[in-house]
């Protein structure tokens, strides 16, 4: 068989999109936005989360945030029994605005990480981060 | 799909018809009209079958989310309704399940390194730089192979001169022994997601890609390792690595190739089907992905924007071909071509054929010892239980005196055909690995529908990147309903201990008999051993209808 670049235009496949339902935030959770943010709006852009999908061992988890411009980047693992992770911050005269460290996840979660930027507006994201019990390798 | 599928017709047509001639000719089977001006050949998770065996297609092969009806989610009439493919015809053998003794009787036996080994001389006649690529689970899944820690297979591959590979099953072999064959391997191994655990980087060993000038193009080729190795296989076996899938690495590497001047960018892939379904529409500038890991033959290219994806099946049944046209830093156009390998119609390369005899000279006796026959066939690939399966789970029941057994869902495993001798080769075929104990345990039932979650949601959550491609945990002693639609924690009800039909209490224990435990220091026989002395105590095995499992919500 074969396909031309026309034919590839043509037949326009799009790509699968696919979202996660994020995780119902606990109270604690709330409480540590609310105090980070003083309850002000977030952006979904302009902060970049990395977070390995399937934890390859949940007692240690390799993160990374980055968000050019923030003064400040709050962590949080939204499932844990203390939601709390790091609060990075940024002086005027740090390189770049990232960090990466490694945390413990009590089970299947999102990860969360707020920026704080210069201005004074934030920005969100967040990754859901599977614990799993392993098992059957096709 | 359905234009996908509307070409295909054509380039599949003449296949087709040789079945109604009953004149499958070697000539037939290559036939192939050289087209510009590079060619790939893709081999992939061969799972160390260098004979010819049988394998069966699965029946069941159910995908979820925006992947359901979707190849490679289609099966036996809806398979051959989809590209044109006549009932009984060779291709109907090769690439779906029904009537699979009978048409196995008619067609043979499939596979085989010699064989593959004539069909990758054909394309280099054709072509003489052709890129052959392997994409891993290579070194893994027979006797010999366990026995000689992947050297059979090494040496055989070596003489098949690919280009480049990628990994999976071979870092169960351990890795310090992965370390030394890489070291020497007179190609290029490659996995842009295979990290040094301790430091988060790149592993020095493995190379993210390599470039190959061919046809007065460069040609980029980017390794992508199975992404979940410490999580669906013992990860205590190789903790200096560390893998994922990497997307944001992957964009990276495609990026750092365009701008050394790749003219095209192919990805060796172990990622199994969806996810690179789902990767080709994150990662941009990918031209080609050659598929691996979940073992599905697909006759065409899946395309995603403007990648394609080809799928070449497992243990040794296909090669693809895959010639594409070039020009100014363009991939202009692409034929493809899946060829089975069907081993008494192309003949074998003499000169593999006697490396691979060399191979297995010192096993010779121990591999060919009959320990029984069979009455049913017996195949393992599926979302559940196949018939060997039921047999596993059976030896594991009665040999170790279980209530209930567990078996893992791997895709690899050849079939064999009722009235065939089960000798010892053919039940290492299906549970040979380096992690065989046959544990035996105690679990409660409430851990019992915990661990059935866990590997439901590896294989039905929606999201392919949380899918981990292999099948569902096989299970003997134990009925279950499953509705695949709900999510992880309401899949599995009803669950049930045949052996008294009362249902499964969450506070009582159960006798559980399994093998392949992920968990380092288990001990118990091994399971070629354990499923050897049930055969031997059966002379004749007859595996019933297993009607123990409901699906439901596909």
């Amino acid at each position: 068989m074969e396909f031309t670049r026309r034919d590839t235009l043509a037949m326009g496949l799009g790509a699968a999109v696919l979202s996660m339902v994020p995780f119902r935030a606990s109270a604690a959770v709330d409480a540590a936005v609310e105090a980070f943010t003083g309850g002000a709006a977030m952006a979904d852009t302009g902060i970049d989360l990395t977070a390995p999908e399937i934890a390859e061992n949940g007692n240690t988890v390799p993160i990374e945030v980055s968000a050019p411009g923030a003064t400040a980047i709050m962590v949080l693992a939204a499932g844990n029994p203390t939601p709390g992770v790091a609060t990075f911050n940024f002086g005027p005269l740090a390189g770049s605005q990232s960090a990466s460290t490694r945390i413990r996840l009590a089970g299947t979660q999102d990860v969360v990480a707020i920026a704080k930027m210069a201005d004074g507006s934030f920005a969100r994201a967040s990754s859901t981060v599977k614990v799993t019990i392993g098992g059957c390798g096709g | 799909m359905a234009a996908s599928a509307l070409v295909g017709a054509s380039g599949f047509g003449n296949w087709a018809r040789l079945a109604a001639q009953q004149a499958l000719t070697q000539d037939q089977l290559l036939q192939f009209d050289t087209y510009g001006n590079i060619s790939l050949i893709h081999i992939t998770d061969i799972h160390a079958q260098l004979k010819p065996i049988y394998f069966r297609e699965p029946e069941i092969n159910l995908g979820v989310g925006t992947n359901k009806g979707q190849v490679p989610h289609v099966t036996g009439a809806d398979f051959r309704k989809l590209y044109g493919i006549a009932d009984g015809s060779p291709s109907a053998y090769a690439l779906t399940h029904d009537d699979f003794a009978a048409l196995a009787r008619g067609y043979g036996r499939v596979g085989g390194l010699d064989r593959m080994s004539t069909v990758i001389n054909a394309i280099r006649a054709d072509r003489p730089d052709a890129l052959l690529l392997d994409g891993g689970d290579t070194w893994h899944g027979s006797m010999t192979c366990y026995k000689t820690a992947g050297q059979d297979m090494v040496n055989v591959m070596n003489a098949l001169k690919p280009d480049a590979m990628t990994f999976h099953w071979e870092f169960t072999l351990g890795s310090e022994r992965v370390n030394e064959i890489v070291e020497g391997l007179p190609f290029a191994a490659l996995g842009q997601n295979i990290f040094d655990a301790e430091w988060d980087e790149p592993a020095e060993l493995f190379k993210p890609y390599k470039f190959f000038e061919r046809g007065g193009a460069k040609v980029a080729v980017i390794g992508q390792a199975f992404p979940y190795m410490p999580i669906a296989n013992p990860g205590w076996m190789f903790p200096e690595y560390s893998f994922g899938i990497r997307d944001e690495h992957m964009q990276e590497m495609v990026d750092e190739v365009r701008g050394m001047g790749a003219d095209l960018v192919v990805c060796l892939s172990h990622n199994g089907f969806d996810v690179d379904k789902k990767m080709a529409g994150v990662v941009k500038g990918i031209d080609v992905i050659l598929s691996g890991h979940t073992h599905d033959a697909l006759p065409e290219p899946v395309q995603v924007g403007s990648t394609f994806i080809i799928a070449s099946g497992s243990n040794g049944k296909f090669v693809s071909r895959v010639d594409l046209d070039v020009r100014d830093g363009q991939m202009m156009g692409l034929r493809h071509k899946l060829i089975p390998v069907f081993s008494d119609v192309i003949a074998p390369d003499p000169a593999v054929t006697r490396l691979i005899d060399d191979q297995r000279a010192p096993f010779k006796s121990e591999l060919e010892e009959v320990i029984g026959q069979t009455d049913s066939l017996l195949y393992r690939r599926g979302n559940f239980n196949g018939t060997w399966d039921d047999l596993i789970c059976d030896a594991l029941i009665s040999e170790r005196e279980a209530d209930i057994a567990m078996s893992p869902g791997v895709r690899w495993g050849p079939s064999i055909l009722p009235g065939q001798d089960i000798t010892r080769e053919d039940i290492f075929n299906v549970t040979s690995m380096t992690y065989g104990q046959a544990y035996r345990t105690e679990m409660t039932g409430e851990f019992i529908k915990v661990v059935l979650e866990d590997v439901g949601d590896n294989l039905f959550n929606p999201d392919p990147y949380y899918q981990q491609g292999g099948d569902m945990v096989r299970v003997g002693g134990l009925g279950f309903r499953i509705d695949i639609s709900k999510p992880q924690g309401e899949r599995f009800s009803e669950m049930t201990l045949l052996k008294t039909g009362e249902a499964i209490d969450p506070a009582k224990s159960y006798v559980v008999a399994g093998w392949a435990s992920v968990n380092e220091g288990t001990e118990g026989p091994q399971i070629w051993d354990v499923v050897e002395s049930h055969i031997r105590k059966q002379g004749t095995v007859s595996v019933t209808p297993n009607t123990s499992v409901k699906v439901v919500g596909a």
